[in-house]
């Protein structure tokens, strides 16, 4: 059998490498190359040098767009994972021995479910829930003399909106995820402790925490890599693609808007390379930042 | 128009189209022209061609036969099959008509297009549609000039050129010469509902003073007097400023603000529109509604709880299975804003979409234009608009007919408007940023305070940046 190994790894992988090299490399490769054209999306086009770049450093929307993305990308995972957290360590409460909360094997389900529903239709119910009028649903639940909350038609508020859903949407696969990373933790360490006296708050930090660290960072990365995204919200439920005034842009919504709305393919190009590399740093320095020496469970 | 009755987005694809019009005017004359005119390749095809006569003015070959593709879509196909076909089949009974729907338009086409075979005529429409601007240039749209002097099939003694609306022909010329028929029509006016209306004995206003007047009637009946969608219409209170800028300052207003030119935006009758409707805003809007979407607020005018929105002549089409048995759709012009407006009170905005065209180097050309001259005779006109409940360019061809009530004030504020009908605007469609800047602001002037001067100078500085952008393709109209 030995003999025939390679070939038939080989023959496995060649198709799908090729497939990722053809159409996840390749469009990498021509967006560097597209970023340096007056590319329209239409048609030939001439090489413009940096100018794209030059361009978009004095663009004032990508600047709030970006301020945005930072606020997103500081605020989502911090929430998210202080919630996954909370509610993972309630769920597992230190050990499967001393049980979580009653009922959360139901729970885990119920928080994971979230993730089963497809982006765009959790963007068009939470519209629905946002709404700015008594036809909203929270709008309708209050009594019918206020007036209501306008919710995504508030410049103040409207980011905020989207960050709720970003979070609600987020937090039932991290505790998921959680919940198996405490769930692997050997329940000897725990035992020993809580004989030693510590209280679940310790067992928490002293123990789940620490043990915990791989999966953090893991989590950390993947939101952060959200939080740079955020375009199927922000383009079904702001106003206005980004609105209003500009209150919920983000970079993604940028790139779509120049690329098939203004027809500015090239200079959308350069918005990507930028995201690219933001978020190419934001990962390194996140494994950098957080990097631990691996405590052995 | 096909989209005109599905969503927000299609509609813009639809205006859009029915601005390439203006696309037109602008991509370098004489670069097209060139191009257009050193094109031969059309020989190595042979043509279907016969004997010109009074009875066969564009000398087609009566036997030879001639393949259509139409657009399925929210106009249906309808109107092709059971109208155009049979009329054209009836006048030319030897030619056979091969007919095929798709949506795809791009998809089918293009390829036919570039291996040099395409069908004589094509419905270019639908989300996967064809840059008609690139066709033109590729010299592979038929010049239709020979249809539109050619005599219309059932209306003695006119050319087809003068049985269309005024501007129909206009919009589908580039380069002076016409290569598409702009077949629908919409109307943009305020709609509203007529027996609310009549219960109350509200009268329709045309002053702005009795405009006003009404809004605080209305409002007092604690129904929200004017209102729109912000979410994802701000386009239509971008169009009731504009409408109300040209009417008045004339349209020129428009075409200066069209062409980029310093200072277009800050114009007295760009200011003075901004002015008035801001005042409207401030005093009248729903704060709520900037987070709505169209359907949403349509749908409170169905339930009167919003009196005027301001819209094209889709609408009442697109409201059909919301509207309830006591509201009747009727549309208005919008009222003058100043006591020397330039344009009457009747002028109205309206405008043709919806491209059709014959290839310059499919087999039968003349055929094409041929469908084409059958689709722009009267009868045509009316099944597609009974069809559709869509208005054709066809003037008058729905007059006096039974239609839906809305369609027919829509028609009826034609009429009243004489000469004094408006292509519009192009620049929403020529320049997308120009466009975006324009919603945000009118959602600012109408939902925020309604600042005339903070409206202008933001849509200025937003122009001047498009004209200073190298990148961006210009274009020009007059």
């Amino acid at each position: 059998m030995r003999h025939g190994k390679y070939p038939f790894i080989i023959g496995f992988l060649v198709v799908p490498l090729a497939l990722y090299l053809v159409f996840v490399v390749g469009a990498y490769v021509q967006m560097f190359q597209l970023s340096l054209t007056d590319w329209s999306g239409y048609g030939g086009f001439t090489y413009i040098g940096l100018e794209n770049f030059q361009k978009l450093w004095d663009d004032p929307v990508f600047w709030i767009a970006l301020r945005h993305n930072v606020y997103l990308l500081i605020a989502m995972p911090i929430i998210t994972i202080a919630m996954a957290l909370f509610f993972a360590f309630l769920l597992n409460s230190g050990g499967r021995k001393a049980g979580g909360v009653w009922g959360s094997k139901v729970y885990r389900v119920i928080f994971f479910f979230p993730q089963l529903l497809a982006l765009a239709i959790v963007a068009v119910i939470f519209g629905r829930v946002f709404g700015s009028d008594k036809s909203g649903m929270i709008n309708g639940l209050l009594p019918e003399s206020w007036t209501p909350w306008l919710f995504l038609a508030d410049e103040q508020w409207a980011l905020t909106c989207i960050l709720v859903v970003l979070v609600w949407q987020a937090v039932g696969f991290y505790v998921v995820l959680f919940s198996a990373g405490m769930g692997s933790i050997a329940e000897e360490i725990y035992e020993a402790a809580a004989l030693d006296g510590a209280t679940k708050v310790t067992l928490f930090f002293k123990i789940t925490l620490p043990l915990l660290w791989d999966t953090l960072q893991v989590a950390w990365v993947y939101l952060g890599i959200a939080a740079f995204d955020a375009f199927a919200l922000v383009n079904i439920m702001s106003v206005n693609h980004g609105g209003p005034d500009n209150s919920t842009q983000v970079l993604s919504m940028q790139i779509y808007l120049n690329a098939f709305q203004n027809s500015q393919a090239g200079y959308a190009s350069a918005l990507g390379v930028v995201l690219f590399f933001l978020t190419l740093t934001f990962a390194a320095l996140t494994l950098r930042v957080t990097r631990r020496d691996a405590v052995q469970a | 128009m096909s989209e005109i009755t599905q969503s927000a987005l299609d509609r813009r694809t639809l205006l859009r189209r029915a601005a390439a019009v203006g696309l037109v005017a602008a991509p370098g004359v004489s670069f097209l022209s060139a191009c257009a005119g050193s094109d031969d390749s059309s020989d190595d095809t042979k043509q279907a061609t016969g004997e010109k006569s009074a009875d066969n003015p564009l000398g087609i070959d009566p036997k030879a036969g001639i393949e259509i593709v139409i657009f399925d879509g929210g106009l249906g196909t309808k109107y092709a099959t059971d109208v155009d076909t049979p009329l054209y089949n009836k006048k030319w009974p030897d030619s056979k008509v091969t007919y095929s729907a798709t949506q795809q338009v791009a998809t089918t086409i293009k390829p036919r297009l570039n291996a040099g075979s395409p069908p004589d005529m094509i419905n270019n429409s639908g989300s996967d549609l064809m840059d008609f601007g690139a066709i033109v240039k590729a010299g592979q749209a038929a010049d239709l000039s020979d249809l539109f002097a050619a005599p219309s099939l059932d209306i003695a003694g006119k050319t087809v050129a003068e049985t269309l609306v005024p501007g129909a022909v206009q919009q589908g010329t580039y380069d002076g010469k016409p290569f598409a028929v702009n077949y629908s029509f919409t109307v943009f006016g305020l709609w509203y509902n007529k027996k609310l209306f009549e219960k109350n004995s509200w009268t329709i206003p045309t002053t702005w003073a009795d405009f006003t007047a009404l809004l605080d009637k209305i409002k007092a009946a604690g129904i929200t007097p004017f209102s729109y969608a912000g979410a994802n219409a701000s386009y239509y209170m971008v169009r009731a400023i504009m409408t109300s800028a040209a009417k008045i300052g004339t349209e020129q207003v428009l075409k200066d603000i069209d062409n980029l030119k310093p200072g277009a935006w800050t114009n007295d009758a760009v200011k003075q529109a901004a002015a008035a409707w801001g005042e409207v805003g401030k005093k009248y809007a729903n704060p709520s509604h900037l987070g709505l979407k169209h359907t949403e607020v349509q749908l409170q005018q169905n339930q009167d709880k919003v009196a005027f929105y301001p819209c094209g002549s889709w609408l009442e089409n697109e409201q059909a299975a919301s509207t309830p048995a006591g509201f009747e759709y009727a549309m208005m012009a919008f009222p003058s804003v100043t006591t020397s407006d330039k344009l009457p009170a009747t002028a109205i905005n309206a405008a043709a979409g919806e491209i059709y065209f014959a290839a310059a180097k499919g087999k039968n050309p003349q055929g094409g234009k041929e469908y084409l001259r059958t689709m722009l005779s009267k009868e045509a006109a009316l099944e597609f608009t009974k069809l559709t409940k869509s208005l054709t360019v066809v003037s008058g061809a729905a007059d006096g007919v039974t239609i839906s009530p809305g369609l027919t004030s829509a028609n009826d504020a034609l009429s009243k408007a004489g000469q004094d009908v408006f292509m519009g605007y192009l620049f929403d469609t020529w320049y997308k940023k120009l466009d975006d800047a324009s919603r945000e602001a009118a959602n600012q002037l109408f939902f925020k305070g309604g600042d005339a001067q903070k409206f202008c100078d933001t849509m200025e500085a937003a122009s001047q940046a498009v004209a200073k952008d190298s990148s961006i393709t210009k274009f020009t109209r007059s």
